[in-house]
């Protein structure tokens, strides 16, 4: 029997030119992709590839000719003929701006590459003054919309408040969220189809929220923690990691991440066990799976601690015979 | 979908709320009684949720009848139309006139804003709190608050007062003193002198020369046979004469642009949405008008309701629609009902419905009420709003004609741009065009308010200078420091630069804008640093959140202002003028390049011109 192979439309293929080189991407790709063909690091937050561009950070903008405003390069299609400059003092302007905009608002101490990015673009999230102190567990979730009291100008504000930690696997931290918008894209009609999170309020006072600020455990959530895995900057975070950077022992240098197939059901999801000193203290997915997407469910995600618990087990008991 | 709910239980009234809009529920599965029957088989999940647009008007339901939306409304509300409930916490937060935790039933907005604020709301504000406390507290019944413009600005200070009820009420006064207030605060807008009639913010009422004001307080606008006495509905009548493809011409020779601030050229948008393979169409009227010092369009839809009626019928008629939104910012209860009516009227009249004027043509319009977004103007933030979504904008590409309301193609334009259509079809585009200048056709109307003898809207063809337009509105009052042109988010022109036309080309030139329409005249004894405040306080209040630089450089903008505010009064010490005025700069050029939409690259517009161009804040300068 003859089999027919589907090869998809031929791609047509588009020039762009990047900061004066040529690019040659498929047609669709987005700026960012060209960017990144052309060897450039551009920096992103928002942008999750395993998500639909929000382009609500706009740390990747970029100057296109033509164009007003600057434009974010994670979601702009590439085009015959665009002229990109990614480092032309107006779109480093901005990238700066942001991250100090958000350095100076929100802790990034968790985020990945946010020192690095800082330093390259010689961003200083002090210069607005120093810090507000974090208000109090709740506060921010009860903020009157389109009010606000005016400022002293003497601090900074922030949206550091305490953790939510209202259940036994994962941990809340807005204090470090950057309101990417990608765990509620996550959460709902992109991945989960839970809707348990969403965004609630308005302006700089907007939150990720349940209904009514509600605990986890009274809402919708069913702890897939495909929230977690998309999260940019650790605000989300396994309850075991949070617990290890409180104590102060987290220590990626010490872990390990092994890939293999969760044992509970028959999809065969793969599975990333992040472990250290033996323990396993957070899961991942491959985004690039072809089953996850990066996305699991309760069991795969934190139900795989049972391992733990059995050789917690055994290490008090008779070492056995066989 | 499988929602999970949690359960709160609504009281029969907010479950009569609800239902008094949707109907009764069909089964347990949408909040009905279970029966054993209904438990078998799911229904209905794909009807529920197509009505997703109907979450506004539902929390609106509630807000009216109890004065808040408990957790038990908000619970019935989304298994009604089966929608996520922290989706619809998400939706009801965004809006500043609704309250998701208890108030009492009646609330009393007080006007802050700029011409407010000029005319001497910050006492008024100060009197209230000494009286009745601080705004937000509940005083037996009621609340008080402090708003952002009311769009009252030609009688300020201004108020506005809900009261939710069985018959909720909603009324708008200005001008108010305090013991005004605290009675409204103590006894309700029924303790109130009525309204003024809408001619009084029209100084012009009458004159011959009017052409879009000219039924404003000539004609009763509950009267259907008065508007059509006047010549009302000939242009509709014209139109279908004309066909589509000949109105299109008409306003395309017309020279157009649209009046809501961007000055997008009309007949184009109506042409490349004509011309849209995907169907439906739709049209929709932004009648948004939450720009601070805009009240022009709430004068139109308030006098002369058909006008704007008949308009979007030929809109509609032009772009293939049959159906219009009609989205009206919530503060405007007296435009809202004056157009409720003229839509009722107009539909057992035959001149909307399935069969406009007998003529093959079937048009209808649904008013959607805002609820305290100035973002929801945002002409993409404006379709979230109706389908029930946050007002945030959409990132463009796609472009609304494209891909607009339920993502399909869509017109959306300014009340008084489309109320421009009847005379373009009446006089025939090209005579039109020859009104005015070159670029700019047509008339215009300005919001003129603050230190001018006579604010009101005023009527002028493009091209008249501001001198001009002062002058109609009886002179300045004091010596004048500034004017305020296009709102907050327009830029300041100084005394001796009063010449200058009135047109969208000249503004440009002179780096300012005509925005709405708003002409703010400000006199030296207003105090700039707080001018420039309270806009700032505005744009922090009114940012969707959507983006980092306009959502966090609003804030820093604010910070930086209340500094530099203060070392201007002496009370701060700081030899950082400069430096807070370099980070203005900085953040402010961020805002402008960086931002998703309008809101946030405009957002330091104003600062930036009266420090560029009035030298406030520099050294011996106020
Ligand atoms: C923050 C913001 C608020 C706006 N508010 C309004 C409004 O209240 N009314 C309006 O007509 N246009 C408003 N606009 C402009 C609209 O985006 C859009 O350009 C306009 O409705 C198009 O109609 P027009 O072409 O007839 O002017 C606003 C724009 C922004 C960025
Ligand atoms: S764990 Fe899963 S269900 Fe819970 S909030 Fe995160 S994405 Fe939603
Ligand atoms: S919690 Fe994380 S994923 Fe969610 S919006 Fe905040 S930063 Fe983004
Ligand atoms: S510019 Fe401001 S209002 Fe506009 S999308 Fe961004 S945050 Fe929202
Ligand atoms: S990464 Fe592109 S806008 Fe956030
Ligand atoms: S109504 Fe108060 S400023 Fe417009």
């Amino acid at each position: 029997m003859t089999q027919s192979v589907d090869l998809g439309l031929p791609t047509r293929l588009v020039d762009v030119t990047i900061d004066g080189e040529t690019v040659r991407v498929p047609e669709g790709a987005t700026v960012l992709d060209a960017c990144e063909a052309a060897g450039l690091d551009i920096p992103t937050l928002c942008y999750g590839d395993t998500l639909t561009p929000k382009n609500a950070c706009r740390v990747c903008v970029v100057e296109v000719e033509g164009s007003r405003t600057l434009v974010p390069s994670c979601s702009r299609q590439a085009a015959e003929g665009m002229v990109v400059h990614t480092d032309s003092e107006r779109a480093r302007h901005s990238r700066k701006l942001v991250l100090e905009l958000l350095g100076s608002s929100v802790d990034l101490s968790t985020t990945p590459r946010a020192d690095e990015w800082m330093a390259d673009y010689g961003a200083d999230p002090d210069r607005f003054g120093p810090r507000a102190e974090p208000v109090q567990a709740g506060a921010r979730d009860v903020l009157h919309t389109g009010h606000h009291g005016e400022p002293d100008g003497a601090t900074a504000a922030t949206v550091e408040q305490p953790p939510k930690v209202d259940n036994d696997l994962y941990v809340r931290d807005y204090g470090k969220c950057i309101l990417c918008y990608k765990c509620v894209d996550a959460c709902g009609e992109q991945w989960q189809n839970s809707f348990a999170i969403g965004v609630a309020g308005r302006g700089f006072d907007a939150t990720i929220s349940t209904e009514f600020a509600a605990p986890l455990t009274d809402s919708a959530c069913v702890y897939c923690g495909n929230c977690v895995e998309v999260c940019p900057t650790g605000a989300l975070s396994f309850k075991t990691e949070f617990d290890l950077r409180e104590a102060g022992e987290w220590d990626e240098s010490r872990q390990t991440e092994t890939t293999t197939i969760c044992a509970f059901c028959g999809v065969g999801c793969n599975v990333s066990l992040h472990v250290q000193d033996n323990e396993i203290v957070k899961v991942t997915s491959p985004h690039d799976n072809p089953v996850t997407h990066g996305n699991l469910c309760i069991k795969g995600r934190f139900g795989l601690t049972h391992v733990q618990v059995a050789r917690k087990e055994r290490r008090g008991r008779e070492p056995r015979e066989d | 979908m499988d929602l999970r709910f949690r359960d709160a239980v609504p009281t029969a009234e907010e479950r009569d709320a609800v239902d008094a809009l949707l109907g009764p529920p069909a089964d347990g599965w949408r909040g009905g009684e279970r029966d054993a029957a209904g438990l078998q088989h799911a229904r209905g999940g794909h009807e529920a949720r197509d009505r997703r647009d109907l979450l506004l008007p539902a929390l609106h339901a509630v807000q009216d009848r109890l004065g808040w939306i408990s957790e038990g409304a908000l619970d019935y509300i989304c298994r009604r139309l089966s929608v996520p409930p922290a989706e619809a916490y998400g939706v009801a937060t965004f809006y500043a006139l609704l309250s998701l935790r208890p108030a009492p039933p009646r609330a009393v907005h007080v006007c802050t804003d700029l011409a407010c604020r000029a005319a001497g709301s910050g006492d008024l504000v100060a009197e209230t709190t000494r009286r009745l406390g601080p705004a937000g507290a509940p005083v037996n019944g009621a609340t008080w608050h402090e708003s952002p413009c009311l769009g009252l600005c030609e009688r300020a200070p201004a108020m506005f007062i809900t009261e939710a009820g069985d018959s909720p009420s909603a009324v708008s006064a200005g001008p108010v003193n305090a013991d005004e207030v605290v009675r409204a605060v103590r006894t309700g807008a029924g303790a109130l002198e009525p309204e003024a009639p809408p001619a009084v913010s029209v100084p012009q009422a009458g004159s011959e020369d009017l052409v879009l004001l000219r039924n404003v307080g000539m004609v009763d606008p509950a009267d259907l046979d008065a508007y059509r006495a006047r010549g009302g509905y000939t242009a509709l009548r014209r139109a279908f004469d004309l066909g589509p493809a000949g109105v299109l011409r008409e306003i395309n020779d017309s020279g157009l642009v649209g009046r809501g601030g961007a000055a997008f050229p009309t007949g184009r948008k109506w042409s490349a949405t004509a011309a849209q393979p995907d169907h439906p169409h739709y049209l929709v009227c932004n009648a948004d008008e939450s720009e601070p010092g805009t009240f022009k369009d709430r004068v139109l839809m308030e006098g002369d309701p058909y006008a704007l009626i008949e308009s979007m019928t030929i809109a509609g008629y032009a772009t293939g629609c049959h159906l219009g939104y009609l989205y009206i910012r919530g503060e405007y209860p007296r435009a809202e009902a004056a157009l409720l009516n003229a839509m009722a009227t107009a539909r057992e009249r035959g001149l909307l419905g399935d069969n406009v004027l007998g003529r093959g043509y079937a048009f209808d319009i649904e008013l959607r009420r805002g609820a305290g977004a100035y973002i929801c103007g945002e002409e993409t933030a404006i379709f979230n709003s109706i389908e029930g979504e946050r007002g945030e904008p959409r990132s463009k590409p796609p472009f609304p004609v494209e891909r607009g309301l339920f993502g399909k193609p869509t017109v959306v334009n300014n009340v008084e741009t489309l109320v421009n259509v009847l005379p373009i079809i009446l006089r025939g585009g090209p005579a039109y065009a020859a009104i005015g200048t070159g670029t700019s056709t047509g008339t215009k109307l300005f919001c003129v308010s603050g230190s001018v003898a006579e604010p009101g809207v005023y009527e002028v063809p493009f091209g008249a200078t501001l001198r001009e337009l002062l002058e109609l509105a009886g002179g300045v009052r004091e010596n004048l420091r500034a004017v305020l042109l296009g709102g907050a988010a327009g830029a300041f022109v100084r005394p001796d630069e009063l010449d200058v036309p009135l047109t969208f080309e000249d503004t440009r030139a002179a780096g300012t804008t005509l925005g709405s329409g708003v002409v703010l005249a400000i006199d030296d004894s207003t105090d700039l640093p707080g001018v420039l405040l309270r806009i700032a306080a505005f744009f922090r209040d009114e940012s969707c959140g959507q983006c980092v630089p306009c959502r966090v450089g609003t804030v820093r903008q604010e910070e930086a202002l209340v500094r530099l505010s203060a070392a201007n009064r002496g009370a701060g010490a700081n030899g950082h003028a400069a430096a807070d005025i370099a980070l203005l700069r900085e953040v402010g050029q961020a805002m402008k390049d960086a931002s998703i939409c309008g809101l946030g690259q405009t957002a330091w517009n104003a600062v930036e011109s009266a420090i560029d161009k009035l030298g406030t804040f520099q050294e011996g300068a106020s």
